[in-house]
């Protein structure tokens, strides 16, 4: 937040400095860097070496598909709804990019990604606010029509994707990926629309309460429908990227990772209130990096899965409870 | 020069049941227009008229001399009229500035001009006489900002828009504020006034109508009574006005002397956080009514009781056994029931059955009695004349006044030896209230002590075998059987007027 000296006289920054710290945005941030220096110091007394350049790049790599989902599922959590159906949409999407690339030009691959992904985004929409199901209920169902028309069309990986648009998946300046330069853009145009937009404003009200953002005149429907479609266009990037980095269309390139829980985790973790209204993309970004970097350490550990899955569910669950400690003690 | 605001003969219907009956209301620029009534008077419905919420039957609309038909709250906003409910639409999470300029945020260059919307926001609280010394700036989080302060925002936020507000209506805006609060909340209205604006202000508080209006309409039984400037009347005159009416309702006989039995709850010397020094005897057979201004803490004396909310301090004891429960499972334990003031959400489980309802309290609490089954439920519900189409009946589709019922068979079947009621005739119609008053006179009629909480002084002074009064969290008195309610007023006023303003809520 910045130009809070630009308002008139009487206008003083509040006391926001002893928030500060508590912010759940600097803290997975700061649980972030916790989890990287922890995870050097363990790698290192096993004798490995953590912070090489291709260990970063792997990390790094690592977090852009979650990352793009896990934005998009912002959005929608923030709005006070939620999208259950974006596993199976990345399936989708690859194998339609992949097939798209091999008959036709990357451009309108990428188009008509984002055309489904659009439309699936709308339709979940339409039927949580029109048919007014329960988010959960309607994304569920949408992942079980996703998932029939996969398993009926597709056995295995289909299409193929040039060598050119493989580029989006293999190559690096110095350390970073380009992919990462698709995460930052699309996490910074998330950003922009859910702090400086009136569209944002009014997810963030809507998801806050939804009665009181109506009586002052918001169009609540019409808000959620939009957090849908904003939603699953990440998705479909995540899609486009996945498509690049295996080469091809693959049924299982969503639901194998759990993008869908997956990704509800990382905005949790990150601080968003899964009712909705509080909350953001910097947060997600910060709790997508902490579930990266844990996998990365466990990986140089060679860990047993069990264990690395026991670890997980406790992090998820102690920043939650940490979260709602807080959210408790502010509302004494 | 006519008035700003002129309401003609503004009459309006629920259900068949008249509400409103012609009223007429004027309102001139700069003033502030106090309207007061009993509960039930059709305050809130003309308000809400007003303010686009209900259409009108019959009767015009007038602002600036336009004839205004408002169909949607948004038609009155855009027209000028504001209006601060009781419950405040704000969010929380998010600041001042935020919340001011919600649904309708300036942009620049397409995203929302954040700069522009501190700015104004600064500049309404200045002109409104609130500094940041106040802890109230545009960059606050509205959750940390006391309930009056919310309010302030409220009232900014009808206030902040591109529209030019004309008239503010606000309904009991003093009744979640504390006194020096109510106080601050004064100073602002007549600012606000003072920039030309109209205010229309419901209060159960006479003394705060008299230091702040101009003029007072009382409202009774959905007519209008008379409309008088408040330097040319009194409080007397005004509470005469308000409750002056034939006693149409039928009471059940109260107790006669020899009904009264044993002592079955005593509290002495009891108090926590709301509450100071009460000293209580319920008898087997009695009812005692209770009185008070909203927030003069006789919810919070039912809560205290039932454990919801328990004493911190004080002795209390139930039958013969000392104890002060800490949780409404040990209060039920000991033989105590509270039929709460809000039964939709406090009282029932609103998508089960009347069985299942009605068994709630002796499933959950063995300790009270076996589960009345068959039989023995059938009973239970035809004693308290229960109307439903069967035992199986979901009861968010009963009326109110059986939902009620319902209510009170869930504690009589776990057989209690104190009843406590808050507010049981809220939302009921007239025919089921009856039915309630009698239900609950044969009860303590059965030997039961029933705790009677209630707002309408009729109803109140008509069931009651002696009344006490409340008063910012004492017990301010006690008045025996057919007290007047000028008498329960003058009490429950009382302990206001030593240094804060307050008014007969009772009255309201």
């Amino acid at each position: 937040m910045t130009g809070t000296a630009l308002a008139p006289a009487p206008v003083k920054s509040p006391p926001r400095k002893a928030s500060r710290l508590t912010d759940p945005v600097v803290g997975v941030w700061l649980a972030a860097l916790a989890v990287t220096l922890l995870g050097w110091l363990v790698v290192t007394l096993d004798g490995g070496t953590f912070l090489t350049q291709a260990n970063i790049t792997g990390i790094l790599q690592n977090s852009v598909a979650l990352g793009l989902v896990a934005v998009g599922q912002s959005a929608v959590i923030l709005t006070g709804s939620l999208d259950l159906s974006v596993a199976y949409l990345i399936g989708l999407g690859t194998l339609v990019a992949a097939e798209t690339m091999q008959s036709g030009s990357v451009v309108t691959a990428v188009l008509a990604v984002l055309a489904l992904s659009a439309a699936v985004g709308l339709a979940n929409g339409l039927v949580v606010t029109g048919l007014k199901v329960n988010a959960f209920i309607a994304t569920l169902g949408t992942a079980f029509i996703l998932r029939g028309w996969i398993e009926h069309h597709y056995t295995g990986p289909a299409g193929k994707v040039p060598a050119s648009f493989q580029r989006l998946g293999y190559d690096r300046i110095g350390p970073l990926p380009v992919s990462l330069f698709l995460l930052a853009a699309v996490a910074l145009a998330l950003w922009l629309i859910t702090r400086r937009t009136r569209l944002g404003h009014h997810m963030y009200a809507t998801g806050g309460d939804e009665h009181a953002a109506r009586l002052s005149g918001v169009r609540t429907r019409r808000t959620v429908i939009a957090a849908h479609v904003l939603c699953s266009l990440c998705v479909g990037a995540a899609a486009l990227f996945l498509a690049a980095r295996l080469g091809a269309g693959a049924p299982w390139a969503g639901t194998e990772a759990r993008y869908d829980l997956e990704s509800i985790a990382a905005v949790v973790l990150g601080g968003t209130v899964l009712a909705g209204g509080r909350g953001g993309v910097a947060g997600t970004l910060g709790g997508v990096l902490v579930l990266a970097v844990l996998d990365s350490v466990f990986n140089q550990l060679s860990v047993d899965p069990f264990f690395k899955n026991v670890v997980r569910g406790v992090v998820i669950i102690a920043a939650v409870a940490l979260y709602a400690r807080r959210g408790a003690r502010r509302s004494a | 020069m006519p008035a700003m605001l002129t309401m003609q003969g503004v009459s309006k219907s629920f259900l068949g049941v008249r509400v409103l009956h012609g009223v007429d209301l004027d309102l001139e620029a700069g003033e502030v227009h106090a309207l007061v009534g009993e509960n039930g008077a059709g305050k809130s419905t003309l308000m809400k008229v007003l303010a686009g919420e209900h259409v009108p039957d019959e009767g015009t609309v007038r602002l600036d001399g336009t004839a205004h038909r408002f169909g949607h709250p948004a038609q009155a906003q855009a027209a000028g009229i504001g209006i601060i409910h009781q419950e405040f639409a704000l969010l929380p999470h998010r600041t001042v500035a935020e919340n001011v300029f919600l649904g309708r945020e300036p942009t620049r260059r397409g995203l929302v001009d954040r700069r522009a919307m501190r700015e104004q926001t600064a500049r309404l609280l200045t002109e409104l006489g609130i500094g940041a010394a106040e802890g109230l700036t545009p960059d606050t989080y509205v959750r940390d900002l006391s309930v009056a302060r919310q309010q302030t925002v409220e009232i900014v936020k009808s206030l902040g828009g591109a529209s030019d507000v004309r008239v503010l209506v606000m309904d009991e805006p003093t009744a979640p504020l504390a006194d020096h609060e109510a106080g601050l909340l004064h100073d602002l209205v007549r600012r606000l006034a003072a920039r030309g604006l109209g205010v229309l202000y419901i209060s159960h508080r006479l003394r705060e109508v008299f230091e702040l209006a101009d003029r007072v309409t009382v409202l009774k039984d959905g007519r209008r009574v008379t409309t008088t400037r408040t330097a040319d009347t009194d409080t007397d005159r005004v509470v005469r006005a308000m409750v002056g009416r034939e006693l149409s309702a039928y009471y059940p006989p109260r107790a006669r002397p020899e009904e009264l039995g044993a002592l079955r709850l005593t509290v002495t010397g009891a108090g926590n956080d709301r509450l100071h020094a009460i000293d209580l005897r319920l008898r087997a057979g009695e009812i005692t009514g209770v009185a008070g201004l909203q927030g003069s803490g006789r919810t919070s004396l039912a809560r205290a009781l039932f454990g919801a909310a328990p004493f911190t301090h004080g002795r209390m004891t139930v039958g013969d056994r000392e104890l002060r429960p800490g949780s409404p499972r040990q209060a039920i334990r000991a033989g105590l029931a509270l039929v709460t003031e809000d039964r939709k959400t406090e009282g029932l489980a609103l998508r089960q059955s009347v069985r299942d309802n009605a068994l709630l309290v002796t499933r959950a609490v063995p300790a009270r009695g076996r589960p009345p089954a068959g039989r023995s439920l059938a009973g239970l519900l035809d004693r308290v004349r229960l109307q439903a189409r069967g035992e199986d009946q979901q009861t968010q589709y009963l009326s109110g006044g059986n939902q009620q019922k319902v209510v009170i068979a869930k504690w009589l079947a776990a057989h209690p030896q104190v009843l406590i009621v808050d507010e049981p005739t809220r939302g009921v119609d007239v025919g089921a209230k009856a039915a309630i008053h009698t239900l609950i006179r044969e009860l303590a009629r059965d030997g039961l002590a029933v705790l009677l909480i209630t707002s309408e002084l009729p109803e109140l002074i008509g069931m009651s075998d002696r009344v006490l009064v409340m008063a910012e969290g004492r017990i301010a008195g006690e008045l025996p059987a057919g007290a007047s309610e000028e008498d329960i007023m003058r009490l429950a006023t009382s302990a206001a007027e030593r240094p804060a303003p307050s008014a007969a809520e009772g009255a309201a």
